[in-house]
């Protein structure tokens, strides 16, 4: 029986048994529905609350400042959505809102939905490294663009994105404005990793995960600062300050709370990934026609994607699954519209190099041995398939 | 592997995927037959020798083929060969994906057209065959023929952009 190897936290992380064991309660005897008055809805409240005053100190905010929702992409719709139809009641003239050519489908499909609906939308190319420059953010600037979504570290090729330098900008520009422009993150791959201080980013609005970072799905969170013109999406009993109704997912939250804190805790554990990491990328290029797409520097410690001439992905990634190794490709037949990936497209790879991409993302459980048996079995897999090709 | 977690694919097709039969490039091949597009992520080359029966008959001395693509499209391939080779050529084109789904014990639904590839490629190995060596040709080959060139034909429409920045790329990817 081989090894089970999984390297691909960029789609999701194990619970954390300390995070599990935080929930559990919840699961179980405090059952109560946070809006009751009673003591079962007391317990589960001040549960909740807790959660909200652990992820105010990681982001650096307010408690009132932060809303949870049933998934990050909820969150993203609630930013986008939410903000634009504000926007729209209190401005009446028509806007101009900006994102990314990179951005996760839970940030580019609600832009090309407001797109369809009328509202002027640009979408901004990266770099062949895989960088939105500020420049060009700048240079996308309009009169009268009032929102815009740049995600923190893409999901795909790792980039870091230069928020902080976007924040600045943007924040300047305001300086000058009548109405200001609204700026929003989408910081699901980063908060592992990277800084997520708002008020060092200068950022309006945050979207975390709680998978990505060894919490439970099913919860996501927003960060609103104070001020910020949204409206919710979801109507109903006016839970999560009216902008999230619906009963709260108690554990599920509580999980993210705890994963937030643990995050924190095993911020050292960086240098060991980065390394780890760094391994990969050196070996991996020794194949011959393998190449890395995106930059090598400005990478998130935990992402290596390559491109591999004469494989296609799905097989590659089935082939490394049957040697018990888990990773990801941006291949058209893995995905559900059989379309290659948006992003490797975006830095100009052809669609013949997005076929045969493999995404390898690394997390809190990734040893060393685990590293040295997938770059034991990758080339052999590689040249098998590469047996069968035709090029 | 856990093989209980593993359901998406038959048992059938991870092992021809494993293991496939009769792959690789055929030196002299009597017929080849291309189909897929690179664009979509599928490519397949058929090769056929034939031979001749006590009886007179043609049929699949030998066959290949190479494939780029998923899974599914190597596995279709794999035992495409395997059931028509020593098959007479009158056998051979009566073959369809439904046999192929068949046994391979299923492909999901995403994956039906690996299937029709295959089929396709052999269609087009013998028809090239047949009209290389100016025999009659069957009427469904010659039509299943004008069929996939037209298919071929409204993919680069299709995909013309990414055709042109396919051609681009490599283009600059081997002045380099």
């Amino acid at each position: 029986m081989p090894k089970q190897i999984y390297l691909d936290y960029a789609a999701t992380t194990p619970i954390d048994e300390e995070v599990l064991e935080a929930m559990m309660p919840y699961l179980k005897k405090d059952f109560g529905n946070p809006s009751s008055l009673h003591h079962f809805g007391q317990i589960t409240r001040v549960a909740i609350d807790q959660t909200r005053k652990k992820a105010a100190r990681f982001l650096n905010c307010s408690e009132s400042e932060i809303v949870f929702c049933g998934s990050a992409t909820e969150a993203n719709s609630l930013a986008i959505f939410g903000v634009v139809k504000a926007l729209q009641k209190k401005i009446k003239k028509p806007f101009h809102i900006i994102t990314t050519k990179i951005e996760h489908h839970a940030v580019l499909h609600p832009f090309e939905e407001l797109e369809k609906q009328g509202v002027e939308v640009s979408f901004v190319a990266p770099n062949k490294i895989g960088i939105v420059e500020t420049k060009e953010i700048k240079k996308a600037i309009k009169d009268n663009t009032v929102f815009i979504s740049v995600m923190y570290a893409n999901n795909e090729i790792g980039t870091v994105q230069p928020i902080e330098e976007i924040g600045k900008l943007i924040s300047q520009i305001n300086k000058n404005r009548k109405q200001k422009i609204y700026f929003h993150t989408d910081a699901v791959q980063a908060v592992n990793y990277l800084d997520c201080d708002v008020q060092k980013l200068k950022v309006d609005l945050l979207t975390l995960s709680a998978h990505k970072i060894y919490g439970p799905k099913g919860v996501g969170a927003l960060f609103i600062k104070k001020g910020t013109p949204i409206e919710p999406i979801i109507y109903g009993g006016g839970h999560e300050f009216g902008l999230r109704s619906g009963t709260e997912n108690v554990a599920g939250i509580v999980g993210l709370g705890k994963a937030i804190e643990l995050v924190e805790k095993h911020k050292g554990d960086t240098e060991r990934i980065k390394n780890l990491r760094d391994k990969i990328i050196e070996e991996v290029l020794k194949i011959p026609n393998a190449k890395l797409n995106g930059s090598r520097e400005n990478r998130l410690p935990n992402n290596v994607n390559v491109s591999i001439s004469g494989v296609e992905g799905e097989s590659l990634v089935i082939a490394l699954d049957q040697e018990g190794i888990a990773v990801s490709t941006g291949s058209a037949c893995s995905s559900h519209e059989l379309k290659p990936s948006h992003v490797l497209l975006a830095i100009g790879l052809s669609p013949k190099s997005t076929h045969g991409s493999l995404r390898i993302t690394l997390g809190r459980f990734t040893t060393e041995d685990e590293i040295d048996y997938f770059l034991k079995v990758l080339p052999k897999v590689v040249k098998r398939l590469r047996e069968i090709s035709p090029f | 592997m856990n093989k209980k977690q593993f359901t998406l694919y038959s048992k059938k097709v991870l092992e021809h995927f494993q293991n496939p039969r009769n792959y690789g490039k055929m030196k002299n091949p009597d017929g080849v037959g291309k189909v897929g597009n690179i664009v979509c992520g599928d490519v397949m080359y058929l090769y056929v020798k034939i031979g001749k029966k006590k009886n007179g008959k043609e049929y699949i001395k030998d066959i290949k083929f190479q494939t780029y693509g998923c899974l599914a499209a190597i596995a279709s391939s794999s035992i495409l060969t395997e059931m028509v080779k020593e098959k007479t050529i009158e056998e051979a084109i009566k073959i369809n994906r439904s046999q192929i789904v068949k046994r391979l014990g299923g492909l999901p639904p995403i994956k039906m057209h690996c299937s029709i590839l295959a089929t396709d490629a052999l269609f087009e190995a013998i028809y090239d065959y047949l009209s290389k060596n100016k025999k009659p040709i069957p009427k469904f080959l010659k039509e299943r023929h004008k069929q996939i060139e037209k298919e071929k034909k409204e993919i680069e429409k299709r995909y013309k952009e990414w055709i042109k920045l396919e051609e681009k790329l490599s283009k600059n990817e081997k002045e380099k």
